[in-house]
């Protein structure tokens, strides 16, 4: 079908539909952590403008968590529809592990979501904000699985292989904590929470280049800066822990993040180029001499494997990953500027007043989704051609299906996100143009929040319960 | 000797299934109805009966297949091919439906767009859910740890009968729900829509388990030989049973009672299914023992779950008790 067979389609559809997958977690895991905060600091301080900004986001929030869900479900059944072979292999190994996910993540953050989003008047402000917290934490959990899955495929650890040709669990905790996980982990994580920061930061920025005074976007946007500040520059070391860590896993992925064919000693740094896999060898390439192997081995004359090394079916496609690392790294470094930037502001005490700033903040708004999904093309491209490294080949891993099936599929998912995640997108960007409201509590947010909910001024605030509601019997 | 432990989880999947097809089959439900309400208030207040608990209750979803996965990994990695085009498709329509419950309050022009994404969105899962199983219990063509069938398999007039009876089956959880949630018209109107439902189910009902025992000989001697058939006299006087005391409570303006008699309809059907396929995990060749995943795959999980299943069950009954009694138009919104 167009050409494709069934294991390109195959793949096409799931890097299409994880990629839009994660573009809201990495907005949810850091929205939500944001949003507990907000909560703990209105109950700690009595002060309107948290609980303002709170309910604020919080509407934003329930779009896209909205959308994180209907497309993570897609997820779970789409290791079985498309990469059946994977499953059956893979399963008995990662699949406790998704199991793990759904019991300590999912209803975790599923059930506490409708107190936090509707139950503020009938559960009281403490339960409110312990609600506020599990979703929170249920977030975290579910990456800390989801990613040790995708890390425990990057670099299996922990395993035997049974007579049906099952990959099995022999140490689990090896499994759990294979070498990567901590450094994707960490990484993604903070990539969240950057990500979230860059679009509360523009969010702030945005209504302070109308307003300067204005009270809930001074908040917004002077809590992003500090996390610009101080986690922008974390997150780049991070970075380059997990280079080094893949170094050591995965040297064929490293050599083609890097554009680097030959191997080398005092291998230069490649900063700009473009690689051709036909005829190995990167063009125009514009290098810093012996800054290569400081970075990956600390050493001027460190060695640095070229792609050559390998056998050309076993390694990963350059072109590709060479300009996701790139594009990723330069928006951490952009990152860090505006961290830079913004402490020098504010020292100077002109945080809310300097109007480039304000405009360079609401530039980068969207920098960190583009930064999450370069990483992820990166690593996950990088892992090709096994989808187990090392063990499983992406072609032994697909469903027995016909290119018709997953072609049809695949446009029907392509039209049906587009559009569905297009209008969301819409909304989300429509809920951040208009201004926080100051005062309120839940009244003006819709007519879903008042499932039995009257405005809070109107009942005293003791015993859980609003007035309005009676029990069935 | 196999283990034992295939056959807890076994029981632990099909409680989670179960606890979807009722929980998400009411909500679904709720969406199924939407035609028959075309005001604009009474739909905003069908929603609200919902909207804190959806999501808590299509998590059922993602643990039947995240659990089928972690522990029947060969069942998943045959049944999910074979039903491709109905999976794909219940995936997509509870994109729409899911999305629908924010998207609706979000824009005033688009508002009918998403009433209708919520409704068709709803009949569409659940119409593919339906059709899904029916072609489960049909069987599935397996060969050599793969599924060996071709990409219509799952389509046949059984398959589409299920999948009528299970719209119509959540229909009636949907009425119910509503009998039990809300006041005045809307419920007037769901009571009266309860009853049909309720005549339609028992009808769809009939003609499926009657069916079903010639889909398949294996079918056939579970229900009809002894011991089986002690149990197989019983499974219909429990179904009178419980469709009399829905009737019952209809009749009677009870507010609970509907729906919990309705659970119960359910619950056999669900146990009716459960007889049919014992041993099997996929008809007609694949047992509960050969798809399951090594032991000690199977023990690590299900310390988790002995751990967690609980404590999940009292926060979600926690959430429901919050959200607990009538859900009224006038609450907090003009
Ligand atoms: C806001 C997001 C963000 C930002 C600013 C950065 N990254 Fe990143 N990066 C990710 C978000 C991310 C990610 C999406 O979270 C990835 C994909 C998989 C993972 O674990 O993290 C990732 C992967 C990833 C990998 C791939 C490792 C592998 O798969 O084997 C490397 C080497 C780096 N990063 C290094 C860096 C460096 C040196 C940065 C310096 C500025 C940097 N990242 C900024
Ligand atoms: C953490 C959970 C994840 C798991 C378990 C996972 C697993 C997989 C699997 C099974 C494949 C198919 C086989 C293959 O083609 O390699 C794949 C491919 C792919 N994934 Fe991921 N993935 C995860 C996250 C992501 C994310 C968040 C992205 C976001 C951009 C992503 C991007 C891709 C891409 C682009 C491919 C296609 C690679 C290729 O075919 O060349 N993955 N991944
Ligand atoms: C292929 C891999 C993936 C699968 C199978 C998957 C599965 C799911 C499912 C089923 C949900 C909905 C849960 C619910 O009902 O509430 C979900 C949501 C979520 N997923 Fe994924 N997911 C994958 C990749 C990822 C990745 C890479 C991350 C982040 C590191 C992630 C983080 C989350 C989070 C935080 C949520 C909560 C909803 C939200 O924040 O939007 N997932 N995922």
């Amino acid at each position: 079908m167009f050409g494709f067979d069934a294991i390109e389609l195959a793949r096409l559809q799931f890097a299409f539909t994880v990629s839009a997958h994660i573009t809201f977690p990495a907005f949810t895991i850091g929205l939500a952590s944001y949003l507990a905060v907000l909560n703990g600091l209105h109950l700690v301080t009595g002060r309107q403008a948290y609980l303002d900004v709170f309910n604020y986001l919080k509407t934003i929030f329930a779009v896209v968590f909205g959308m994180g869900v209907v497309s993570g479900i897609v997820m779970s059944y789409q290791f079985g529809t498309n990469w059946s072979v994977f499953s059956d292999k893979a399963g008995p190994v990662i699949g406790p592990l998704m199991g793990y996910e759904v019991l300590s993540a999912f209803f975790l953050e599923a059930g506490f979501l409708g107190v936090m989003l509707f139950g503020r008047a009938r559960v009281g402000p403490h339960l409110h904000f312990f609600a506020t917290l599990m979703v929170a934490v249920g977030t975290l959990f579910s990456a800390f699985w989801i990613l040790s899955v995708n890390s425990w495929m990057q670099t299996p650890a922990g395993y035997g292989v049974n007579e049906a040709g099952q990959f099995i669990a022999e140490d689990w905790i090896a499994v759990i904590f294979n070498p990567s996980l901590p450094y994707r982990l960490a990484h993604m994580v903070m990539g969240a929470y950057l990500t979230t920061a860059f679009v509360v930061g523009a969010v702030g920025a945005w209504h302070l280049l109308r307003d300067s005074a204005a009270e809930a976007p001074r908040i917004m946007f002077s809590m992003a800066m500090w996390m610009a500040t101080i986690v922008a520059p974390i997150q780049a070391y991070v970075g380059d822990m997990h280079g080094l860590n893949t170094l050591e896993y995965q040297p064929a992925k490293v050599a083609a993040m890097e554009g680097h064919y030959e191997t080398h000693q005092g291998a230069p740094l490649i900063l700009f180029g473009i690689p051709d896999d036909e005829a190995e060898e990167t063009r125009y390439a514009i290098e810093v001499p012996y800054l290569g192997s400081l970075i990956l081995t600390h050493h001027l004359e460190g060695e640095i494997k070229g792609l050559k090394e390998w056998p050309r079916d076993e390694r990963p496609p350059a072109e590709i990953i060479f300009w996701s690392f790139r594009v990723m790294v330069a928006v951490g470094v952009a990152m860090i500027a505006i961290g830079l930037w913004s402490a020098y502001a504010r020292w100077r005490g002109r945080l809310y007043e300097d109007l480039w700033l304000h405009r360079a903040a609401l530039l980068m708004g969207p920098a960190g989704f583009a930064a999450v999904l370069c990483g992820w093309i990166t690593t996950e491209v990088g892992r090709q051609p096994y989808t187990i490294y090392g063990l499983l080949t992406t072609t032994d891993s697909v469903s027995p299906l016909h290119a018709p099936a997953v072609g049809w599929s695949l446009m029907a998912f392509v039209i049906v996100y587009f559009s569905v995640f297009g209008a969301g997108t819409f909304y989300a960007l429509r809920l951040m143009a208009s201004p926080p409201k100051s005062g309120g509590d839940d009244v003006d947010i819709g007519p879903t929040r008042t499932a039995g909910i009257t405005p809070v001024q109107s009942f005293p605030r003791k015993g859980a319960a609003a007035p309005s509601h009676h029990p069935a019997e | 000797m196999e283990s034992d432990l295939a056959f807890i989880w076994a029981a632990v999947i099909a409680f989670a299934v179960f606890a979807y097809v009722v929980l998400d089959g009411f909500d679904l439900g709720v969406g199924i109805l939407f035609p028959a309400y075309p005001e604009k208030d009474d739909r905003d207040l069908m929603m609200n009966t919902i909207a804190p608990i959806w999501d808590g209750n299509e998590t059922w979803l993602v643990l039947g297949g995240g659990g089928l996965f972690a522990v029947f990994p060969l069942a998943y990695a045959v049944v999910m091919p074979a039903l491709y085009a109905p999976i794909i498709a219940m995936l997509l329509f509870l994109v729409f439906r899911g999305v629908a419950f924010e998207f609706v309050h979000r824009t005033k022009r688009g508002r009918k767009i998403w009433e209708w994404a919520f409704s068709g969105g709803s009949i569409g899962a659940a119409l593919a859910q339906g059709i899904a199983l029916g072609a489960l219990v049909q069987g599935i063509a397996y060969d050599n740890r793969a599924y060996a069938g071709g990409d219509w398999d799952w389509l046949s007039l059984f398959s589409i009968l299920t999948g009528v009876a299970l719209v119509v089956g959540y229909a009636l959880l949907g009425a119910t729900w509503l009998v039990m949630k809300t006041e005045g018209e809307v419920r007037a109107r769901a009571k009266d829509i309860a009853l049909k439902a309720l005549f339609g189910t028992l009808g769809l009902i009939g003609i499926a388990s009657l069916w079903t025992p010639f889909l398949n000989p294996v079918y056939f001697d579970h229900w009809f030989k002894f011991p089986h058939i002690l149990f197989s006299v019983m499974v219909p006087l429990l179904v009178a049973g419980c469709a009399y005391l829905a009737f019952d409570g209809l009749r009677k303006d009870k507010d609970s009672q509907p729906f919990l008699a309705c659970l119960g309809l359910f619950a056999l059907c669900f146990a009716g299914i459960g007889i049919s396929f014992y041993p099997y995990m996929v008809p007609p060749s694949l047992t509960i023992a050969d798809a399951a995943a090594p032991d000690d795959s199977l023990e690590f999980l299900l310390v988790g779950a002995a751990v967690l299943v609980p404590i999940i069950l009292a926060y979600t009954a926690y959430a429901y008790w919050v959200f607990r009694g009538k859900v009224r138009p006038e609450d907090g919104y003009h």
